[in-house]
């Protein structure tokens, strides 16, 4: 298809660059709009007039020419003399064409800085050289890093209020180095400058002679533009999907990597997959084969799967990870604080999800970089927490492919924080989610479930301990399993030590193999109830997905028995020595150390070890499973229940 | 990537994101430059069609060509047109100077079409470049159920998430050319062929860059009479694109005040 147009387009132009986008940050009143607006001014960028209304409205306000009015354009922000929105300016050098972005440093409008700096390629911090280095310098420079803005060159401005004075330069300059320095940020450069006289802005400053480096001109010249790796895996998120005509076409924007027609791909969360036949365009002759990372597109595809919009697809072999959990390090935005067990919609590139907060890890003080537990965040905090989703994601982590790696929550109209994706300590959920060999069909047992549990007087399930290590679950475990055998029932315990022997021989202790040996656990155990044993298992079984998963695949005859104990009377007992290796760093990835313990949301039962005695323990088990697999139990209840349907009307109206 | 191609990329994003969250939807067509390469971004977003209505808000004083050219583009693009008039100037806030007064008339018409059609997004062109108060707005912008911007509080935006959340009664506007500049628009009309009314080329020595109404837009000196010749113009000035529009002169709050109440 082609174009209707009157005008018929030009010889073909050289390609050009996006403008290269320059967020200026720094603490309130430092100086951030004027050095943007003298910039202008001193490169000739500003129309013909403007000087002329600056000097009408600054002086309708008592003020000699105010360069920040060039940006602060509503009455309030003149009035107040503070910047309130963010702002984007077009700005050219020889070199290339700008977006510079200004942003408020006042901290009650830190979401209209986050909202400006997140689209930017580099940015400049400005220091106040008779103020030093303040609080929203700091928090400002933290926001850059979360926001992976790694190119920065400082600014030390209003040099004219320390008689431009070599030492206080440098005073400043260390102390801002040293931060950035800390949290991995060298500057490009570091430049004195007054903005509002113009000095080093665009023209060397002679007042300043012993500085020979760079002006700001030149540290913006000196900025890269970052490319994007091309060997990205591929990744390509359903926006949308359209049927207005015979085709059936998938929307999305390729966020990294390479699409190309007959690529098969893999759609995540559902796992279906199905080959590219075309990738469609409007006005496009002839159609691409391809399309690379930023480019908003349409695929159809060999076989009508059914997608909808958040389904991210790649390569089958470099998918993106499936999980139920993950960690965020969030800059909260919103008035009402984050807590734990608090809900939000959350928004991770095309899909919408809900998530619950599991825990706050640490919330981080931007000025120390010290890390605090606490179990609310406050506003404009940063903090490390773990969500839980309802469903299953698709995503990656923020530092290998940033765009499928950060979110924002919402709560009712309003986003109130964006976060970037970690999943430190948690495994890749695929492998178990995953079916795999997809040809096998259960066959139908010769004997019925119920005719096995009337031959052995009692019902067959899995009872699943879970705790930390040390908590007792192999001492309860054993206890219960020699009792119930001398009352006749059909018990079996699954223990760490012989499976892990076997059956799980070829798995170490990463997130992932871990998961794995939970899995096949959690298998076997519904094989053995399913034979009619009542199985019993004694795993640490941290994460609360594979605990999920194990109650699906034994059907209704789960019952998940959390073993509790505080960790530090774990760390007390110590049976076999393996928190004081932990402490030492010579276990990694130890459980309740330096790696997660998800307690049980709503067990079906829950003893403590730590207050009551394994006799007194064992008891509440015994009660429990007597009360729930004996079929003796089971017809007593039923007789009782017989009797009060029978004798309900006697008592009744 | 290429510069044209980026921009348009995010413009198609912004497109697509608004026609899956928001319903119903409509586009103003003000049949400028800028609007004309929107319905063009939204042919492209949705392979050939636009899929939802497609509005002119119409003062009545709009120049002939203009006119001509909604008749004609408007059957060619397959558009499904609405034209809705504004009220008589009378009934316009009499505090505002004359050239903004004739302005506001814009912004009555457009919300009395919102409330008869109960929009929940307008889609509009506005630029960052075009004006200071524009260039602090957002992507996907609410206004509060009497229409109103509260440009002191706005929704933080970004990583191209964007506000599709809002209570019942509000609405949204959608800027897909935000990120656009004056010069990017003319590369792109003229990398795609896109049509534009007349105007914008000069005869006799004069030629608008701007197209507003016609008693309150002035035409400038130039001798542009090509798309090619139109960007080395601009290439080589810094004049603002709206030197020839007179509200944007008469008084400093202006321009604030017309957008707060729900201009463009
Ligand atoms: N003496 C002196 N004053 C300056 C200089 N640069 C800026 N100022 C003044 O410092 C004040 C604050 O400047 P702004 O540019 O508004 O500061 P800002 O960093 O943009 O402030 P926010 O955006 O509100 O955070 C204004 O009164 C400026 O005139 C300078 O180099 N020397
Ligand atoms: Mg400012």
């Amino acid at each position: 298809m082609s174009g209707s147009g009157e005008i018929s387009g030009g010889a073909p132009r050289p390609a050009l660059e996006p403008a290269l986008k320059i967020v200026i940050v720094g603490h309130v009143d430092h100086g951030k709009s004027t050095l943007i607006g003298r910039l202008l001014h001193d490169t000739g960028s500003l129309p013909p007039g403007k000087v002329e209304e600056l000097e009408a409205v600054s002086a309708r306000r008592g003020m000699a020419i105010e360069w920040s009015f060039v940006l602060d354009a509503f009455q309030a922000e003149r009035d107040q003399a503070v910047t309130i929105d963010t702002t984007q300016i077009w700005f050219r050098t020889a070199r290339r064409d700008y977006v510079i972005i200004d942003v408020p440093g006042h901290r009650e409008f830190l979401q209209n800085m986050v909202s400006g700096a997140a689209s930017a390629d580099a940015a400049i911090m400005v220091v106040d050289a008779a103020e030093g280095v303040r609080e929203t310098s700091r928090r400002h420079a933290y926001l850059l890093h979360l926001l992976g803005i790694r190119q920065v060159a400082t600014v030390i401005n209003k040099m004219d209020l320390v008689d431009f004075d070599e030492r206080r330069f440098a005073e400043v300059a260390r102390d801002i180095t040293q931060y950035l320095e800390e949290i991995g940020i060298t500057p490009t450069a570091t430049i004195p400058v007054s903005a509002r006289a113009g000095d080093n802005v665009a023209k060397r400053s002679e007042r300043m002679a012993w500085y020979q480096g760079p002006r700001v001109i030149d540290a913006l010249d000196g900025f890269h533009r970052l490319t994007v790796a091309a060997d990205q895996p591929l990744r390509f998120p359903v926006q949308d999907v359209y049927n207005f005509d015979a085709r059936r076409i998938l929307a999305g924007r390729v966020e990294s990597g390479v699409l190309r027609v007959g690529d098969r791909l893999l759609f995540s969360p559902s796992n279906k997959v199905a080959r590219v036949r075309s990738i469609e365009a409007w006005n496009v002759d002839p159609l691409p084969i391809e399309a690379h990372a930023g480019e908003s597109i349409g695929v159809t595809l060999d076989e009508q799967l059914f997608i909808e919009r958040g389904e991210i697809a790649s390569h089958e072999d470099h998918p993106p990870q499936l999980t139920t959990v993950f960690r965020a390090t969030l800059f909260w935005l919103a008035r009402a604080p984050l807590e734990v067990g608090k809900t939000y919609k959350l928004k991770l590139a095309t899909r919408e999800g809900t998530v619950t907060v599991q825990s706050i890890e640490r919330i981080i003080d931007t000025d120390t970089l010290a890390g605090r537990p606490g179990d609310r965040v406050e506003r404009n905090a940063v903090a490390e927490v773990v969500l839980r989703s309802r469903g299953v994601l698709a995503l990656d982590e923020h530092r290998s492919i940033a765009r499928c790696g950060r979110c924002v929550l919402v709560d009712g109209y309003d986003t109130v924080a964006g976060g970037v994706v970690s999943m430190e300590g948690y495994p890749d959920q695929r492998q178990t989610l995953q079916i795999k060999a997809t040809n096998v069909s259960s066959v139908e047992h010769g004997v019925a479930v119920g005719s096995r549990a009337e031959r052995n007087g009692h019902r067959g399930g899995v009872l699943w301990f879970t705790g930390l290590s040390g908590a007792g679950k192999s001492t309860l475990a054993m206890e219960v399993e020699q009792r119930l055998f001398k009352k006749g029932y059909h018990v079996y315990v699954l223990d760490g030590d012989n499976v892990r022997r076997g059956l799980n021989v070829n798995l170490g202790f990463s997130p992932d193999d871990r998961a794995e040996n939970i899995r096949r656990v959690g298998e076997m155990a519904a094989l053995f109830a399913d034979a009619g044993f009542i199985c019993v298992t004694a795993f640490i079984s941290p994460y609360q997905a594979d605990r999920d998963r194990a109650r699906r695949s034994a059907g209704g005859a789960f019952h998940e028995i959390h073993i509790e104990a505080d960790l530090e009377t774990c760390e007390r007992r110590d049976p076999k020595g393996l928190y004081k290796r932990a402490r030492a760093g010579e276990i990694e990835e130890f459980t309740g150390i330096s790696a997660p313990y998800e307690p049980p949301a709503s067990p079906e039962l829950a003893v403590d070890t730590a207050n009551h005695s394994i006799e007194d323990c064992v008891a509440r088990i015994m009660n429990y499973i007597e009360g729930t697999f004996s079929l003796a139990s089971a017809a007593k209840r039923g007789a009782a229940r017989a009797e009060e349907a029978e004798s309900a009307p006697a008592n009744g109206r | 990537m290429e510069r044209l191609a980026e921009l348009e990329a995010k413009s198609i994003y912004i497109l697509r994101e608004a026609y899956n969250r928001i319903e119903p939807l409509t586009m103003l067509w003000s049949l400028g430059k800028d609007s004309n390469v929107m319905v063009w971004l939204a042919r492209k977003a949705f392979f050939g069609r636009v899929p939802f209505p497609v509005l002119h808000v119409d003062t009545g004083n709009k120049f002939a060509e203009m006119y001509a050219f909604r008749e004609r583009y408007a059957k060619v693009w397959g558009l499904d047109l609405l034209v809705v008039d504004c009220p008589p100037i009378e009934e316009i806030d009499d505090s505002l100077p004359p050239a903004a007064r004739a302005a506001a008339r814009k912004t009555a018409g457009l919300k009395t079409a919102i409330e008869r059609h109960r929009w929940s997004g307008i889609i509009a062109g506005i630029r960052r470049d075009e004006q200071a108060t524009r260039a602090k707005e957002r992507v996907f912008s609410p206004r509060d159920p009497a229409g109103h911007w509260n440009f002191r509080d706005q929704p933080p935006e970004f990583w191209d998430q964007y506000k599709t959340d809002f209570q019942p009664g509000a609405h949204l506007r959608i800027h897909p050319l935000l990120h656009w500049s004056e010069l990017d628009i003319w590369r792109y009309i003229e990398r795609e062929g896109i049509p534009v009314v007349p105007l914008y080329f000069a005869r006799d020595g004069k030629r608008y860059r701007s197209l507003g109404d016609r008693d309150i837009t002035s035409p400038i000196d130039s001798n542009a009479a090509s798309l090619e010749e139109i960007i080395a113009e601009l290439e080589a000035t810094n004049t603002s694109e709206r030197a020839g529009r007179a509200m944007d002169h008469e008084r400093e709050d202006v321009f604030e005040r017309l957008r707060a109440d729900g201009y463009m």
